[in-house]
């Protein structure tokens, strides 16, 4: 009982997540593949694709250079496709900037802008985040053009913490010297991981000879083999996650940071972050069902035969084309420089011939 | 029961359709419970008059070239009036993300495609539904509407959600009011060019995230019917992927119906995909076979084009059919093999179906040339002018036809108009409709539509020379130095038919022969598209800021630091230290009262 205790601890009701990858170019393609290893751990463990924001930088698949199309890999041999059949991006190419990043972070977004490509959550969310990219220290580059820095990330989730909008908060990110972007967090419940501390390089796994360049990120490579073996029981603990990809495997060292956090890492599962587990309640007692619905007739009246002929228009009109009235402009008013001449001209007209004039023409 | 065992819930998705595919024969039996779980309102049509239909169909045309073109339809057909002033909220076959984007914006009628790659109609002959490079969004509004480019700009951004594209990038400096071309295809009256909208990305990447919601708007979704062959793996790897949306209102004469058209057109190399051995199959193209039509489908067929096979000569194909059907379509008449897949017995043993197209004997002939073709290209040198030159050919050996050619170019390109020269067999051409409206910077892009008639067996050259300019330090993409596209170019035209055209538009025809309304029988509406342009714009070196500020504080300190220096430095003399020996004998020579050693 004391474990189902354990497993009822976290308040949290729902899971989102926020996957990004910064990096534009065929050869930053680790960093599209590390952010889709991560999707599709994700989507395994349970979280729909309406309660994850994915942005990439850049297409990896589709790309002309990719000997083979409509495909990411994450294994040398091409063993583990995670770009796959079902995937859904929201935010791709240039739409991947670091305003609209802290917009979706913040829910300040434009009017317009359609739910897949809101961070909808709220105070019961626990919200996964995961970044990767080209980073430095105190910065993370975002398409070789511009730059986010840790000041303006811990901003940003004091932002939410203060409209509500996370219960707890993972943060993952992969790029050299890491650590120093979750050094300036200062808002209550996040827990951060990072590759490598400041000053080191987190570097990258394999090549691969056929595609050409890179496929992940030691990092990001360790954790995806550390995430397939979890399911959704699975009852892993964060402890766990700390330990993955050591300093031998992974040349760097990993860093961590749960001070602002208010659970012990140890009770906090990996579901509750990667996963999206509903919980429950069976209850034996029967329930009595209404009497079943009526079908009512269709009382709407029944709409009378057109009396306009419809037909196909002609998609080529020549003639009416040729004689086709000019659009009717709208009329604005003089612009300055119009303006302007005119008064000149009156100007040098009533300095030569003078005032007096005036009369004759009015 | 354990109390603490939980149950895993799968995901819903939430762009699927809620009609799970009952089978044909139990579905009115099954209606009322199905009705039972889908109802949202009161009010829905009753449940024994199917108001919507849903038909299907997959093109195989083997093109001259060795490669092979596959063109998917499917069309949703339904009697429904969207903009009745009550809502609609019973859905069934029609999806209803659609459904609400239709009666939120009041669209008359909407076409959008994702294309890759670009059409060569010299090695393949004309499309069935041709579309430009990237996407492209075509959109007629109702007469209802107050703010059409609000209503525009609102809808171009649920559209991007939808498809999970950038149509975002969509807003007033690439949109485009025509005034003659993109006429509707639907049934209507009216046409005050007001309502249309027109736009065009080249820059748009097709992938597999554009294909997995375009899948789930179908009834069947993937699973079941032609759509099961829509493997991305496959699709994506071919010289030409091209996926499309098309709503419009159509005739039913007595009430409107509205028709939801979503084609997919796939070329596949010989080389790439068929390995160099001309033997194409379902499995070889698309790495799966047929097992069932759609439950939900009124009409499921596959139809080869034999035109050029008529003994089967040519090519084997099996398994045999005997159903042969004959069709005008393009302006010829071809003739089509055709496998019902609502039909058990096409599946045959194997309860698969698996279409084998082997060649016997390599082609013999010339393909014929198609009427219609044209081809764009930039001339100039250097990085400050250049000239734009659009090539229409018409290889119609007696007739002579006119063409609409419409042409969107970016403010960015400052068009000479003065310097337009439309040149027909070495003389001027003069257009008889020309619609010019100028661009203005960063507000909107160039607008240029003639109506050219065309001479037979001609080139018609159009040129118009431009000047770049420079743009703003902020808004240059991160990857400048790639280029800028131009989109391409619309040429619209009304091509004389080798064979007379069925103007009858209410009888049953194929889909791939009912898209463009016949209004005469000699002649057959066809749009065709150039390729985009890539230009480069004069590009400052983004690096040159942290250069510049290096080279400067380096001048600076060094200039600086040595004025400062040479005004604020005094010399003194300094006897410099002896050695131990010459202190020595100073000391002794001091004592004796002599000069001193120095």
């Amino acid at each position: 009982m004391a474990k189902a205790g354990q497993f009822f601890s976290s308040g949290h009701t729902n899971n989102w997540a926020v996957l990004v990858c910064t990096s534009r170019f065929w050869f930053n393609y680790r960093h599209v593949a590390n952010t889709l290893s991560v999707y599709r751990s994700v989507k395994r463990l349970g979280i729909p694709d309406s309660h994850i924001v994915l942005m990439l930088a850049d297409d990896m698949a589709c790309n002309h250079r990719n000997p083979k199309p409509a495909t990411v890999f994450s294994h040398k041999n091409m063993e583990l496709n995670v770009y796959g059949d079902d995937v859904e991006v929201d935010y791709r190419g240039y739409e991947v900037t670091v305003e609209n990043f802290l917009r979706v972070l913040t829910g300040r977004l434009p009017p317009s802008t359609p739910r897949s490509k809101r961070l909808l959550s709220d105070d019961r969310s626990n919200i996964l985040i995961y970044l990767t990219g080209h980073g430095g220290n105190g910065f993370l580059k975002f398409q070789d053009s511009e730059e986010i820095s840790n000041v303006e990330l811990a901003d940003a989730f004091e932002q939410m913490w203060t409209k509500r909008r996370y219960n707890e908060l993972l943060f993952i990110i992969d790029t050299c010297q890491g650590a120093s972007m979750y050094e300036r967090f200062y808002s209550p419940n996040i827990m951060a991981l990072a590759s490598s501390q400041v000053g080191e390089d987190s570097l990258s796994h394999q090549p691969d000879l056929a595609i050409g360049v890179h496929l992940m990120d030691r990092y990001t490579f360790y954790l995806l083999e550390f995430l397939e073996d979890i399911h959704p029981s699975s009852t892993t603990n964060m402890k766990d996650l700390f330990k993955v990809c050591p300093k031998s495997q992974c040349v760097s060292t990993p860093g961590h940071r749960t001070d602002l956090f208010l659970r012990d890492p140890g009770s906090v599962l990996i579901t509750d972050f990667f996963g999206s587990v509903r919980k429950v309640e069976i209850t034996t007692d029967t329930i009595n069902l209404t009497a079943p619905m009526v079908h009512l007739e269709d009382t709407r009246p029944v709409r009378e035969l057109r009396t306009e002929i419809q037909t196909y228009m002609d998609q080529l009109p020549v003639a009416e084309i040729i004689h086709q009235k000019p659009k009717q402009k709208d009329w604005h008013p003089p612009d300055g420089f119009i303006l302007g001449l005119w008064t000149l001209i009156l100007l040098v007209f009533f300095k030569t011939y003078g005032i007096k004039h005036l009369k004759h023409i009015f | 029961m354990n109390v603490a065992e939980t149950v895993f819930i799968d995901n819903v998705p939430t762009t699927e359709t809620d009609a799970s595919p009952p089978s044909v024969t139990e579905q009115k039996a099954d209606e009322a419970d199905h009705v039972l779980d889908t109802m949202q309102t009161q009010d829905f049509p009753p449940p024994s008059t199917a108001k919507d239909q849903f038909q299907e169909e997959l093109v195989i045309k083997p093109l001259h070239s060795g490669d092979i073109y596959a063109s998917f339809q499917f069309r949703t057909q339904w009697d429904t009036d969207f903009l009745l002033g009550s809502k609609v909220s019973h859905y069934r076959l029609f999806p209803k993300s659609l459904g609400q984007v239709i009666s939120k914006f009041s669209v008359r009628e909407l076409h959008i495609s994702f294309t890759q790659g670009y059409w060569r109609t010299m090695q393949w002959g004309q499309p069935f539904l041709p579309s430009p490079p990237g996407a492209e969004l075509w959109v007629w509004f109702q007469d209802t509407v107050t703010d059409v480019d609000l209503a525009w700009k609102e809808l171009t951004n649920v559209l991007s959600g939808i498809f999970c594209a950038s149509l975002n990038f969509i807003d007033s400096t690439n949109t485009v009011q025509p005034s003659a071309s993109f006429k509707p295809l639907g049934v209507g009256n009216v046409t005050d060019q007001r309502f249309l909208r027109y736009a065009v990305l080249p820059r748009e990447i097709v992938c597999t995230e554009n294909l997995t919601p375009w899948k789930k708007l179908l009834p069947c979704g993937s699973k079941a019917g032609l759509a099961v062959l829509m493997k991305s793996e496959k699709l994506f790897h071919s010289s030409f992927h091209s996926q499309a949306l098309h709503i419009r209102p159509v005739c039913k004469c007595k009430s409107t119906s509205w028709e939801l058209r979503q084609t997919l057109n796939v070329v596949f190399d010989l080389h790439t995909s068929g390995q160099g051995k001309r033997e194409w199959s379902l499995f070889k193209m698309f790495s799966r076979t047929l097992t069932e039509a759609c439950p939900l489908a009124s009409s499921s067929k596959v139809y080869v084009d034999i035109t050029d096979n008529p003994q089967g000569e040519l090519f084997e194909l099996s398994p045999a059919t005997p159903l042969v059907s004959q069709a005008v379509v393009l302006g010829d008449g071809r003739t089509y093999s055709v496998y019902d897949l609502t039909d058990h017995a096409t599946f045959g043993q194997t309860h698969s179906l698996n279409v084998l197209l082997r060649w016997r004997a390599a082609e013999s002939g010339e393909m014929l040339r198609p009427l219609l073709h044209g081809e764009r290209y930039v001339a100039g040198y250097g990085l400050q002018t250049g000239e734009i030159h659009t090539l229409v050919y018409n290889n119609h050996p007696y007739r002579a036809f006119p063409v609409l050619l419409l042409d969107t170019v970016p403010w960015y390109l400052r068009l000479y108009i003065h310097t337009l020269t439309v040149t027909s067999k070495g003389r001027d051409n003069k257009p008889s409709y020309i619609h010019y409206q100028p661009s203005k910077d960063r507000l909107q892009p160039h607008l240029l539509e003639m109506l050219i008639q065309l001479p037979p067996n001609s080139v018609t050259e159009v040129t118009v020379q431009f000047e770049r300019a420079l743009l703003k330090w902020t808004e240059y993409t991160p990857d400048p130095n790639h280029g800028f596209y131009v989109g391409s170019s619309v040429i619209s035209a009304l091509v004389p038919s080798v064979v007379a055209m069925d103007t009858n538009n209410t009888q049953e025809r194929p889909l791939f022969s009912s898209f463009f309304p016949c209004k005469e029988e000699s002649t057959y509406f066809m749009r065709i598209y150039t390729e985009p342009l890539l230009v480069n714009l004069p590009t400052p070196d983004f690096s040159m800021p942290y250069n510049v500020i290096c080279l400067t504080c380096t001048v600076v300190a060094v200039g600086y630091g040595s004025l400062y220096n040479l005004l604020t430095r005094t010399f003194q003399v300094e006897e410099p230290s002896q050695g131990l020996a010459k202190r020595l004998a100073n000391i002794i020579r001091r004592l004796r009262g002599v000069p001193l050693l120095t």
